[in-house]
């Protein structure tokens, strides 16, 4: 199957007072239709960079600097403002992290719905876009009335599923969706996610979660790419990563999470990510690793590629 | 209710400026009669015991002679009625004529000036702000904020010497030429459109810098919302984010501070009419002032007064309109 | 401090102009026969010349004079009527926030009712029922304070306000601090900066206000205050006679003094709003 996504060395900085901040360094990822993938790493991995830079919504101080995003055999780095303009919300849309302050508060929802359809599709009648927002409402589970309705008078979930909503309006083939839950309760958590399951089977298209909750993540993706220091360093079908983890981060990861058998005995990874401002030699996690070798201060590591898109970026492997 | 609350602040602000501008002048000695009447008979010569039983019938029918609380409530009932006394200098026009007579002139004025400054000076001050605009709009928008700490009554000075006194462009002073009779003709609103233009350019550019600062400033604070990132994200155009996303929700506390500065847009507008000559309503107040006519000086800042209560509560009341997060008796 | 005065191009321009004209006053008003700043002084109306640095006015002042004691006149007024507004706004809007309760609703009440009063129009009032020959610089100050100090009452009372809610005072009461010692050591150096952009404005508020009323003709007319020379050249109809350099005078120096505190008011604004600070 041809592949709907084709990241190959995004490189993206963020040039400051302080320096330069390499928040992206030639990351290479790719994702089949309706796959779901989830992006999890710590706070500054450059998750969100990648969401950003795949909307090409990186604004200055950062800087792309290098890479391709492919979608459906288009380079979206590539094109004018104006097409990139068509295709944010058509070809790939996203659901934004905090919803509480995401939708206009002077405007109704329904009129944040049509403006959104308009920009793409000025033609359109005004009640077919109706209806299609009508039918956005069923589908992320509010009742049709909210359309009517201005954001101060809906609840935190209920704004988080306007925003799911208004992402799947235009059907885009990717969705990313940067940690949509993280500022809800857990009951609405649950919710949320069903929600976002549901819409993205109902239209098939691949979703990316960004996140750092992996319980989330293991129910529901297919796949998971773990971030570390602006580097993918390790990407597998969620089964492999949870079971059998290769990277040794990826393994301080997974075993630091709680689980019902161990109570009482939790352990964190030593030491604190770098600055991205002044990133080790070699590789980004050596100083942290467990399972150090002398090549891996002063070399990067390679990708170890398994299959088609699952790599690993780690000395360890090198050998195959 | 929320009206009601409204209602009563602005009764009760108009109820201590009353209090306020009828009790101070009492404090003082001066009877605003004998004033006058001195003044007259310093030009036509008098017999002091003669003048004293003048002042006393005219106090007597101006009511001047009762007791000061009872003056008080008089006072205050007529305030209510509108109805402001009677002016000594002019007599026997009325207060309320006085002020019916000059009010057009500064009224066209207040209205352009004041619309023309908030709208021009708050779209440069949104678009000084948008980072995709062109520099020399932020050029712009930083010279018109080095206006703010120029009242407009300087402007117009420097404007009247340049101007009107070395150009000989536009006339210097007065609402409309020397000599010609007020008509409702084609060529004398021309002719007083061509008076206005000066004192309404000096008062524009009073209050133009306030709004570019403070839109600005608002402007910076926007963009960073995350509902103006979402609509990027939702691909909308610019022009529709500046306007629905960025321009609306940035006016909003703009409105307020329009409210709050009426106050000063008065005060000014009549200063620059003293420079000016123009008969608005400032003449009258500086004519009642040198001639010591104290109703007609009370009767028009109580006159304003009233006047900017009712238009501040106004704003106050359909701000809701604008801002549906302040709307009551929803769901 | 110098790289900051670097960035702050408003608060560096407003100093400059205010070093500018106090050197200005200063040098003046050691160099000048106070006299020749009343009427029949020299000879009337004069153009500017190298013997009449701003020329004479219709009265026989000499209108370089003239402008040096006004400004020193102005600067007075400005700084006794903005000091007063100042201490009184700290005093009331200290109680009010720190003892709440009945005496906060009461003084917020009256700042309120107050505020949408235009203070120049109670101003033109009460100055025009002193009588004309009573105006002095000191009943001028007064007249400008007595309606300018709701403000920084009600700045300084939302400032302490928000302090008063903060941990710092909270752990110095732990600590065992009274409410005096709290009041001073704790919360009164953070109120500093605000103290300081709200005695600039009020100073700004004050000259202002003296300006107006003086061009309308309500100042201490014998006085050569700047805006008294406006009024007066008006009142003769200095442009209609070609006398333009009476009016225009005393305007460049008003719009020297009013845009450098204007500057300084935008500069401190700026300093104390840290979030604008760092937008540039």
């Amino acid at each position: 199957m041809e592949h709907l996504l084709d990241i190959t060395g995004l490189t993206v900085s963020y040039y400051t007072d302080i320096g330069r901040a390499i928040a992206l360094n030639q990351v290479d990822l790719k994702l089949k239709q309706g796959e779901k993938l989830g992006l999890v790493g710590e706070s500054g991995s450059g998750k969100s960079t990648m969401g950003l830079a795949m909307m090409r919504m990186i604004k200055p101080p950062g800087k792309v600097e290098g890479g391709s995003v492919v979608i459906g055999g288009v380079d979206m780095l590539q094109l004018s403002d104006k097409e990139m303009l068509k295709r944010r919300l058509s070809t790939i849309s996203y659901i934004p992290q905090g919803a509480m302050n995401s939708l206009n508060p002077v405007l109704k929802i329904k009129r944040q719905m049509i403006d959104a359809y308009k920009a793409h599709y000025p033609n359109h009648k005004l009640d077919q876009i109706l209806q299609l927002a009508h039918e956005a409402m069923i589908s992320v589970e509010l009742p049709g009335h909210v359309l009517e309705m201005h954001p101060h008078e809906l609840s935190g979930g209920m704004k988080q599923r306007v925003c799911i909503a208004i992402g799947i309006l235009l059907r885009p083939q990717i969705i990313i969706a940067d940690e949509p839950t993280s500022a809800l309760d857990v009951v609405t958590q649950r919710q949320v996610i069903e929600t976002l399951n549901r819409v993205q089977q109902k239209i098939g298209s691949a979703l990316i979660l960004i996140g750092h909750d992996m319980g989330l993540m293991a129910q529901s993706m297919d796949k998971v790419a773990v971030m570390y220091a602006g580097e993918i360093v390790e990407i597998n079908d969620v089964q492999t990563v949870f079971t059998s983890p290769k990277h040794p981060y990826t393994q301080a990861l997974i075993s630091s999470l709680p689980r019902l058998q161990n109570r009482g005995e939790f352990r964190g990874i030593p030491g604190m990510a770098p600055s991205l401002y002044r990133l080790p030699n070699g590789c980004r996690f050596h100083p942290r690793c467990n399972q150090q070798q002398p090549q891996c201060q002063t070399t990067s590591p390679p990708k170890s590629v398994f299959e088609d898109e699952k790599y690993v970026t780690c000395h360890l492997y090198e050998a195959s | 209710m929320f009206v009601l609350k409204r209602l009563l602040f602005v009764i009760l602000v108009v109820w201590s400026a009353s209090t306020i501008t009828f009790f101070i002048p009492r404090i003082s000695d001066i009877n605003p009669i004998r004033e006058r009447f001195a003044e007259l008979a310093r030009l036509g010569g008098f017999s002091a015991g003669e003048l004293e039983k003048i002042v006393e019938s005219y106090s007597k029918a101006f009511g001047l002679d009762k007791p000061l609380m009872q003056q008080y409530f008089d006072y205050i009932g007529g305030v209510m009625t509108l109805d402001f006394g009677v002016s000594l200098n002019k007599f026997p026009k009325t207060v309320l004529m006085l002020i019916a007579e000059s009010l057009p002139w500064t009224i066209g004025l207040i209205l352009v000036t004041t619309i023309l400054s908030f709208v021009i000076g708050n779209l440069v001050g949104a678009l000084a702000a948008w980072p995709l605009s062109p520099k020399w709009v932020r050029g712009i928008s930083t010279s018109f904020i080095l206006f703010q700490g120029v009242p407009p009554v300087l402007l117009a000075i420097l404007l009247i010497f340049f101007v009107a006194f070395k150009l000989n462009i536009l006339p210097i002073a007065g609402a409309y030429s020397i000599g010609t009779i007020p008509d409702f003709t084609f060529e004398f609103i021309l002719d007083v459109l061509r008076h206005q233009i000066l004192p309404g350019i000096a008062l524009i550019f009073g209050s133009l810098g306030t709004w570019v600062l403070s839109m600005r400033g608002m402007g910076i604070t926007i963009q960073g919302e995350d509902y103006v990132v979402f609509a990027e994200h939702k691909g909308l155009s610019s022009y529709t984010i500046f306007k629905d996303y960025y321009l609306r929700n940035a006016l909003l506390p703009q409105v307020t501070a329009f409210a709050l500065a009426l106050g000063n847009v008065i005060t000014s507008a009549i200063v620059v009419e003293t420079i000016f000559g123009l008969p608005g309503l400032g003449f009258v107040l500086i004519t009642a002032i040198r001639s010591n006519d104290f109703l007609v000086i009370y009767g028009i800042v109580l006159f304003i007064t009233i006047t900017v209560a009712v238009l501040m509560a106004l704003v106050e009341l359909l701000y809701p309109l604008l801002d549906p997060r302040v709307r009551q008796g929803q769901e | 401090m110098i790289n900051y005065l670097k960035r702050n191009v408003s608060l560096t321009i407003g100093l400059g102009l205010l070093i500018f004209l106090i050197l200005f006053t200063v040098h003046g008003l050691l160099t000048i026969e106070f006299k020749q700043a009343y009427p029949l002084a020299v000879r009337p109306k004069q153009p500017p010349s190298l013997k009449y640095l701003f020329g004479t006015d219709f009265f026989g002042r000499d209108l370089y004079t003239a402008m040096v004691v006004g400004v020193w006149q102005t600067a007075i007024i400005g700084l006794l009527a903005g000091a007063a507004g100042t201490i009184i706004g700290i005093v009331l809007g200290f109680i009010s926030a720190y003892f709440s309760g009945l005496v906060d609703v009461l003084i917020k009440f009256i700042c309120q009712i107050l505020t949408p009063i235009p203070a120049f129009l109670i101003q033109v009032v009460i100055a025009s029922s002193i009588d004309k020959r009573d105006v002095t610089i000191i009943t001028m100050a007064i007249v400008v304070f007595l309606l300018s100090w709701m403000a920084p009452t009600l700045v300084i009372r939302s400032q302490v306000l928000s302090m008063r809610e903060r941990q710092f005072v909270a752990v110095a009461k732990l600590s065992g601090m009274n409410s005096l010692e709290i009041i001073f050591k704790e919360i009164f150096p953070n109120l500093l900066p605000f103290i300081a952009a709200a005695f600039v404005a009020q100073v700004f508020q004050a000259v202002f206000a003296s300006f107006y009323l003086a061009v309308i003709g309500l100042g201490p007319l014998r006085e050569p205050l700047l805006g008294n020379t406006i009024w007066a050249a008006q009142s003769q109809s200095a442009f209609f006679n070609g006398w333009w350099w009476w009016p225009v005078g005393p305007s460049l120096a008003m719009i020297l003094i009013l845009g450098s505190l204007a500057m300084i008011n935008m500069g401190l604004d700026e300093m104390a709003n840290p979030r604008i600070r760092n937008k540039e």
